[in-house]
């Protein structure tokens, strides 16, 4: 398979005030479709950054983001979240989920965005949840669920529109250690079976243990050689 | 503007603080109801003038309207050179069934009278059937249509000032006819009932022979000044002297004996909608900054800046209908007790298409002001940094 994801020469910086803030210094990653990538690293290595340049929710202050041929990183504003909207998944450390709409209503937020019926868009976000194990949960409000539970309905929003590509940022951050796993074979699963392509940033050797590769970053820079466990 | 598909996520942004949301649109929703009121006696003052006969003037005694002049005055004021037609007509102050239905009943003279008001249309059956039937009462489409009175009823009206001979306050008619018009301007004067003078005029306990005032249609509106001045001439220092003016100059000024009605409503909405402004536009400004991580995510899932835009205004702008609708709803259920209060003296006070288009435009106006700031703050928020939770 070729590569999903090209990134060449990325550097991001950050001005905070006065102060300027070089995150990312002058990265080179592929990422092929069908992968499963860890990034790992100490906090303020950059991985979260890198990951929301990946996911296109920022972009670099040099290099470029090539997306299954195209660049992203050129895209304007409108077209970068029709773009996010039909390509990537995102799934977060604290879940997002909106606190007022049901697990149901979560899930088809992203198909508002399509043409399809309200009945196909109910259709599709009750496939996704039963995917994840949530069919009897549906018209339960985030408050009502677990931790588990909400970040498999977050999995179930990212997944529902099909997507390319999942982006997990710390997915398992808030989960006990049966509930993570449980989590991350799910993911493992959306990976193997369904060709997702999936880049999760995460602090646990654990969970990294689930992905393909892991990488390492460290002041901004991937790190050659194995990481560590 | 975002289709009904995003209608829930509207409801569940609006009413995320729910105690909030609500108390904001109860005060809209009085805001409203206060509107709908101060609209409707506005309206009710200053409508139906435009559609006053400029060839036609009234004259009442000169120095109160309430004061009635002698029927004797007919044949004088119809030597007037200038004139050629004069009708007569009285206030018989009517209720209906109960305080909340009173309206404007008059004493005329039917066949002048249907001649004067040709603006009115009635079929010729129900004219005539008008002018023989002594009991007989011609009542106008609007009433006719929210009463759902048939012709050949009973019409039972107790006038508060007009008892009868006996004593009682109960009067009878009989609907004989209804009264009808092509221009909606006329048919906006159709909430009325004429009975005939004769039979008034027999029965009643006082005022014998007296009329409230006289209808005159002249030659040429050039012509106003001279006439309404010759025919005052008539009577002067005599024991029932007159005051002529045109039937619109008479209408304005009867509403301004209250007060300038217009000028009033409109100083006391702009102070309620300036305090609603202020009011809505912190609720909106602090909702939208309590929800920029919603936001940023509503942005990572693909939902743009145009389209996170179009969310906040139509938030504001379905709030804000929702209160205007439930205040000028209160209002139109209010107005008819209102209506009793005023004895039927006034025109009838409901609010009108008119009033609710208005209010309609009003909402969208107050929503804008409220929902443009914070849907500029959603649209410039920054993803990474509201999920980070630094916006």
């Amino acid at each position: 398979m070729g590569n999903l994801v090209e990134i060449r020469g990325v550097t991001k910086v950050y001005r905070r005030g006065r102060e300027t803030i070089e995150v990312l210094r002058r990265i080179d990653l592929d990422i092929a479709a069908g992968d499963f990538v860890a990034l790992m690293g100490p906090s303020g290595s950059g991985k979260t950054t890198l990951l929301n340049l990946i996911g296109g929710l920022d972009r670099p202050t040099a290099g470029s983001v090539v997306f299954d041929g195209h660049r992203i990183d050129q895209l304007p504003s409108g077209l970068l979240s029709q773009w996010r909207a039909a390509h990537v998944g995102f799934v977060f450390q604290f879940y997002n989920l909106l606190p007022a709409l049901s697990a149901q209503r979560n899930v088809e937020l992203p198909l508002l965005l399509t043409r399809l019926s309200a009945a196909q868009r109910r259709q599709r976000a009750e496939i996704a949840l039963a995917l994840m194990g949530l069919g009897d949960r549906a018209s339960h409000k985030p408050k009502e669920l677990s931790g588990g539970e909400e970040q498999r309905v977050a999995i179930a929003r990212a997944i529902v529109s099909d997507p390319e590509l999942l982006v997990c940022d710390e997915p398992t951050g808030e989960l006990d250690r049966g509930t993570a796993d449980e989590v991350l074979a799910l993911l493992q699963m959306l990976n193997r079976d369904h060709g997702k392509t999936v880049v999760m940033v995460t602090h646990d050797p654990k969970a990294a243990d689930y992905a393909h590769r892991r990488l390492q970053i460290d002041k901004g820079t991937l790190v050659d050689g194995p990481c560590p466990t | 503007m975002p289709d009904v598909k995003y209608f829930p996520l509207l409801w569940a942004g609006l009413f995320r603080k729910k105690i909030r949301t609500i108390l904001t649109w109860l005060s809209v929703a009085i805001a409203f109801t206060l509107f709908g009121l101060l609209q409707a006696v506005e309206v009710a003052f200053t409508a139906g003038a435009d559609a006053l006969d400029a060839k036609r003037l009234l004259t009442t005694a000169r120095y109160s309207v309430i004061e009635p002049l002698p029927l004797a005055h007919l044949r004088q004021i119809e030597q007037v050179p200038g004139v050629t037609a004069v009708a007569y007509g009285e206030w018989f102050g009517a209720k209906y069934q109960n305080e909340g239905h009173a309206f404007p009943v008059l004493a005329v003279e039917a066949e002048r009278y249907l001649d004067m008001y040709s603006e009115f249309t009635i079929s010729r059956e129900q004219r005539e059937a008008f002018v023989k039937t002594r009991a007989g009462a011609v009542a106008g489409r609007r009433l006719v249509d929210r009463y759902g009175w048939k012709l050949g009823q009973k019409l039972p009206l107790s006038s508060e000032i007009h008892p009868k001979a006996d004593g009682s306050t109960s009067w009878e008619f009989e609907l004989v006819g209804i009264l009808d018009a092509d221009d909606p301007t006329v048919r906006g004067n159709t909430d009325v009932v004429w009975i005939n003078a004769a039979y008034f005029n027999e029965g009643r306990m006082t005022g014998k022979d007296k009329t409230g005032w006289y209808v005159v249609r002249i030659d040429d509106p050039q012509h106003v000044r001279s006439v309404a001045a010759a025919i005052d001439a008539r009577f002067a220092n005599s024991p029932d002297e007159t005051k002529t003016q045109p039937e619109k100059e008479f209408a304005i000024g009867f509403a301004r004996q209250i007060g300038d009605i217009g000028a009033l409503v409109v100083r006391i909405l702009a102070a309620v909608f300036f305090t609603i402004l202020i009011l809505t536009g912190n609720t909106m400004a602090q909702s939208i900054r309590e929800r920029s991580h919603e936001l940023a995510v509503l942005k990572t899932l693909g939902f743009s800046d145009r389209r996170i835009t179009a969310l906040v205004l139509a938030e504001a702008i379905l709030l804000l209908f929702l209160g205007a609708g439930a205040g000028l709803g209160a209002a139109a259920v209010l107005l008819p007790a209102l209506n009793g209060v005023t004895g039927g003296r006034f025109p009838p006070l409901l609010v009108s298409a008119d009033i609710w288009g208005l209010g309609a435009a009003v909402a969208l106006v107050l929503a804008l002001l409220v929902g443009v700031p914070p849907a500029l703050r959603a649209r410039r928020l920054m993803i990474v940094e509201a999920l980070a939770g630094r916006a």
